[in-house]
């Protein structure tokens, strides 16, 4: 009998399964000699303990919401959809040449159009795995994992020999112009304290955005009551009529769209052109924010700050501490996706315990 | 503390005879908040065959997991003849000398006989000298309780009743005085059952005491000494079979009188319905599951497809369903049906006018994730009532959930509760209530009373009647004989993908069905 309250499933399980991570980071920075305490201090304060260090964490959370709700779309309808990596490049292609595309006079146009590029070459990328799933039933981790490959050699083959500007040496796309770059935190925020080197831009309110919409899609929409359907049971679904078909290609594609937009916050709001690898690895941090955020927007929402945090403190870990090398805040990232994501039954398990004993001693 | 006044069997009232099988002290167990077992005491003669009968989720199988060392009881002693016997897990029991066999075989399918008997019970690294040792048993023992069971034959050619007969035999290799059965004639013809009863006596008469759990009354009254009734995790009554009737027992179970009949008036058969002509359907591995299949309903009929589970039955259901594609033709009200194509699927049927309450509403009928609101609209989720332009109407789905659970008597009336948090009965009675208040032309209605208790089948079996009174047409599928009898206005039996003939229940009996139901022409015999 599943007895455990609400809230200990969406906070006190996470929360127990970072203070386990950080724990074992502290561990193994202190086995290097450093002291454990002082770096999560530069950590915290790096990441959230300035309006500079907000810029940052929201810019990487930003990648991340896209991601983590790409991978909690696909969950609902019991899909694996872990190629959100080669989605999001794609989708980063689909914002560059709709920004290359037209002589843009103003960021509000050409931000729906890049929003709308972004989805629609996301989704492509996601289209045929999808179809391949629901049509020939090859295994859509499989297929999603191998499009990460495919869509990395295609970028390198485009950046390289059809996209850079001609005579340069750096593999990328000339600067998107002024009319197409989005107005970064400095532009709306500067009373906040962000400064000019911010990356946070407001992709990160069309992220947001996302999270009312896929909220809504998910609990509102009767498209979402089919994807959730078809993901509790698959037989029950086609008993009521539901086409798997459909639902796994529809999934497939909201959710290949939605970390196709992450190409909005990274090409269009930060670097301001399409390089090699915008994505640094963001596809993969989503399934870790999707499983941590319980597959819920808001979860997703908070997981992704988290994320973020996580990484701009590791920077600054980075930079404060050198013998804390880049490897090493490598190694933190993982134990925190190692304990939320893989390990989240070891937790999970004596938890409900405990709250079922609890149920018994008040009986 | 509850009243335990009609408890019987207490060691204090026990008179001091021989030391008892099994007597079981006290035996507690919740689930939680859920008392599953409360202060059970039950003493078991050896060589006597104890029925215990309960309705669902009144504790049987709780009892016998504890028992068998599945699950730990928070309180009571287990005496195994006269011993005072730790049994923390299977092995433990096996080790007392318990054997059980499940409701659900536990048995490897390409392995043979030979091999699933020893499995697990292997006596060394090497198998040749265990198989050699067990085939003398094994045949010994075959012989001796008249088992007829080939030791080199695969399980998967074997019948669903000789099946069963090597989970016995593997329960007796394992050297088991005490033999468990939960559930066991759920799955066999009535001669197999029949069979199943004569080896149960043979293996009393040996000395051997048998343990029968059982929701159905018949099978208590033929073959049991002794039968102890359960109701809400009580043992509410341990009386002498022989001294009590199956009326006496069904109000034990329930707690209040109850009608074992089904009342109902002759049918007024209208126009014809659903007309299905040589209906022929092929599965994944090429077997052909419906090899020719006709028949027709008429409105304000109940036509009960009899027959063994795996007979052909649940792919008629899927068909009419738009689960599955088929060949043949299917005409509803004359008109005809497709049976392959984006038009034959479930929302297809259900538009057309055929709605269908599935054989397991646990992996079909209900999403048990979902609300009970939520499954209210499941399969319906088009329908203008529950969504408009793509956005469901929630606050319509609980409303109509509300008045659903009070009109079919769903407890608790809670909407929000999730499908899985309710009890069978309740499950089937929001499935029923979806599918029959969505006023359908034809009624699929597959398994009605699977894993319901006595008080919810009276309920859902005078529903069914009332709808075929307003002039519906019902289509019945139930491996319950008693149910096909009391409930159809025509009964087919199928065998092996074919309809083997049709009668009318006043013109038949079980003997005659169960010939049919077993591939025999009825008339023969």
């Amino acid at each position: 009998m599943n007895k455990m309250p609400k809230w200990a499933d969406v906070a006190l399980i996470p929360a127990i399964n970072l203070l386990l991570a950080l724990a074992v980071s502290a561990l193994v920075i202190a086995y290097i000699g450093e002291n454990p305490v002082q770096a999560m201090k530069i950590m915290i304060k790096g990441a959230v303990g300035s309006a500079y260090g907000w810029g940052y964490t929201l810019y990487y959370a930003t990648n991340f919401i896209f991601t983590g709700l790409a991978v909690a779309v696909a969950f609902h309808a019991r899909l694996f959809n872990i190629g959100g990596e080669g989605q999001a490049m794609l989708g980063g292609l689909g914002v560059a040449l709709v920004c290359l595309a037209l002589p843009w006079p103003h960021w509000t146009l050409a931000l729906p159009a890049a929003v709308v590029g972004g989805a629609l070459f996301g989704a492509a990328w996601a289209a045929i795995p999808a179809y391949l799933q629901a049509k020939r039933g090859s295994h859509i981790v499989i297929t999603t994992i191998m499009f990460n490959f495919i869509a990395s050699a295609l970028l390198v083959y485009l950046l390289n020999n059809v996209l850079k500007v001609p005579g340069s040496m750096a593999p990328e796309t000339p600067r998107f112009i002024e009319g197409a770059r989005l107005p970064t935190a400095y532009d709306f925020g500067a009373w906040l304290g962000f400064t000019r080197s911010a990356p946070l831009n407001v992709a990160f309110f069309v992220a947001l955005a996302c999270c009312v919409g896929v909220w809504f899609l998910i609990w509102r929409t009767r498209l979402g009551y089919e994807i959730r359907a078809f993901g509790q049971s698959e037989p029950a679904a086609v008993y009521a009529g539901i086409q798997p078909v459909k639902i796994t290609v529809i999934a497939m594609l909201i959710s290949g769209g939605l970390a196709g937009l992450m190409g909005v916050n990274a090409v269009q709001g930060e670097a301001e052109r399409l390089i090699i690898d915008s994505v640094q690895g963001a596809g993969f941090v989503g399934i870790a924010v999707a499983l941590m955020g319980r597959s819920h927007p808001v979860g997703v929402l908070i997981a992704a700050v988290l994320f973020g945090a996580l990484y701009q403190g590791g920077a600054e870990l980075e930079f404060e501490i050198p013998a804390i090398s880049r490897e090493m805040i490598v190694v933190i990232q993982a134990l925190v996706i190692l304990f939320t994501g893989a390990l989240d039954n070891m937790v999970r398990a004596p938890v409900a315990r405990l709250f079922s004993g609890f149920g018994k001693g008040a009986a | 503390m509850t009243s335990q006044t009609q408890t019987g069997g207490r060691p204090d009232m026990a008179a001091p005879s021989a030391a008892p099988a099994i007597e079981l002290r006290g035996i507690s167990k919740a689930f939680g908040p859920v008392q599953a077992n409360k202060d059970i005491a039950i003493r078991v003669e050896r060589g006597t065959i104890h029925g215990i009968i309960g309705e669902n989720g009144a504790g049987k199988s709780t009892l016998m997991s504890i028992l068998y060392g599945f699950y730990k009881a928070d309180a009571g002693e287990i005496f195994i003849g006269g011993q005072k016997t730790e049994i923390p897990d299977s092995q433990a029991a096996i080790r007392a000398g318990i054997g059980m066999v499940f409701q659900h075989f536990k048995l490897v399918e390409n392995f043979t006989v030979l091999e699933n008997v020893v499995l697990g019970a292997e006596e060394g690294a090497f198998l040749r000298p265990s198989l050699a040792k067990a085939r003398t048993l094994l045949t010994n023992l075959s012989r001796e309780y008249a088992l007829d069971v080939d030791p080199d034959a695969l399980i998967e050619n074997l019948s669903v009743g000789h099946q069963q007969r090597v989970e016995i035999l593997k329960a007796l290799y394992r050297k088991a005085d005490i033999l468990i059965l939960d559930e066991p004639t759920g799955v066999l013809t009535p001669s197999e059952a029949d069979h199943l009863f004569r080896i149960l006596h043979g293996l009393r008469d040996e000395g051997k005491t048998i343990i029968l759990i059982t929701h159905k009354l018949r099978e208590i009254m033929e073959i049991t000494d002794t039968v102890s009734v359960m109701r809400r995790g009580e043992m509410t009554a341990t009386v002498k079979t022989a001294e009590t009737s199956p009326t006496e027992l069904a109000e034990l179970m329930v707690g209040r009188k109850v009608l074992l009949r089904v009342d109902k008036t002759p049918a007024n058969p209208g126009a014809t319905v659903l007309d299905v002509s040589d209906l022929r359907v092929t599965d994944e591995k090429g077997v052909e599951r419906l090899k020719g299949v006709s028949l027709n309903v008429r409105a304000g009929e109940i036509l009960g497809i009899a027959g063994v589970a795996g007979n052909g039955q649940s792919e008629l259901l899927q068909v009419l369903g738009g689960i599955a594609d088929a060949k043949g033709t299917i005409t509803l009200n004359g008109k005809p049906l497709s049976l392959s194509g984006p038009d034959s699927d479930g929302r297809a049927r259900r538009a057309a006018g055929i709605t269908h309450v599935p054989e397991d509403r646990h992996k079909l009928g209900l999403i048990l994730d979902f609300a009970a609101w939520e499954n209210t609209g499941f399969g319906y989720q088009h329908r203008p009532e529950y969504s408009h332009s793509g956005i469901m109407d929630n606050a319509a789905l609980r409303a109509d959930t509300d008045g659903k659970m009070e009109r079919f008597d769903v407890r608790p009336p809670h909407n929000w509760l999730a499908a899985k948090s309710f009890s069978g009965g309740n499950q089937q009675k929001l499935v029923l209530a979806r599918e029959m208040e969505q006023n359908p032309d034809l009624l699929l209605v597959g398994q009605p009373t699977r894993g319901v208790d006595i008080g919810a089948i009276e309920f859902i079996h005078q529903r069914l009647i009332q709808l075929r009174d307003e002039g519906k047409a019902i289509l019945l599928v139930s491996v319950e004989l008693e149910e096909i009898l009391s409930l159809s206005d025509r009964i087919a039996v199928m065998f092996d993908g074919r309809i083997m003939g049709e009668r009318l229940p006043g013109d038949t009996d079980e003997t005659e069905l169960g010939m049919l139901m077993a591939g025999m022409d009825g008339k023969a015999g």
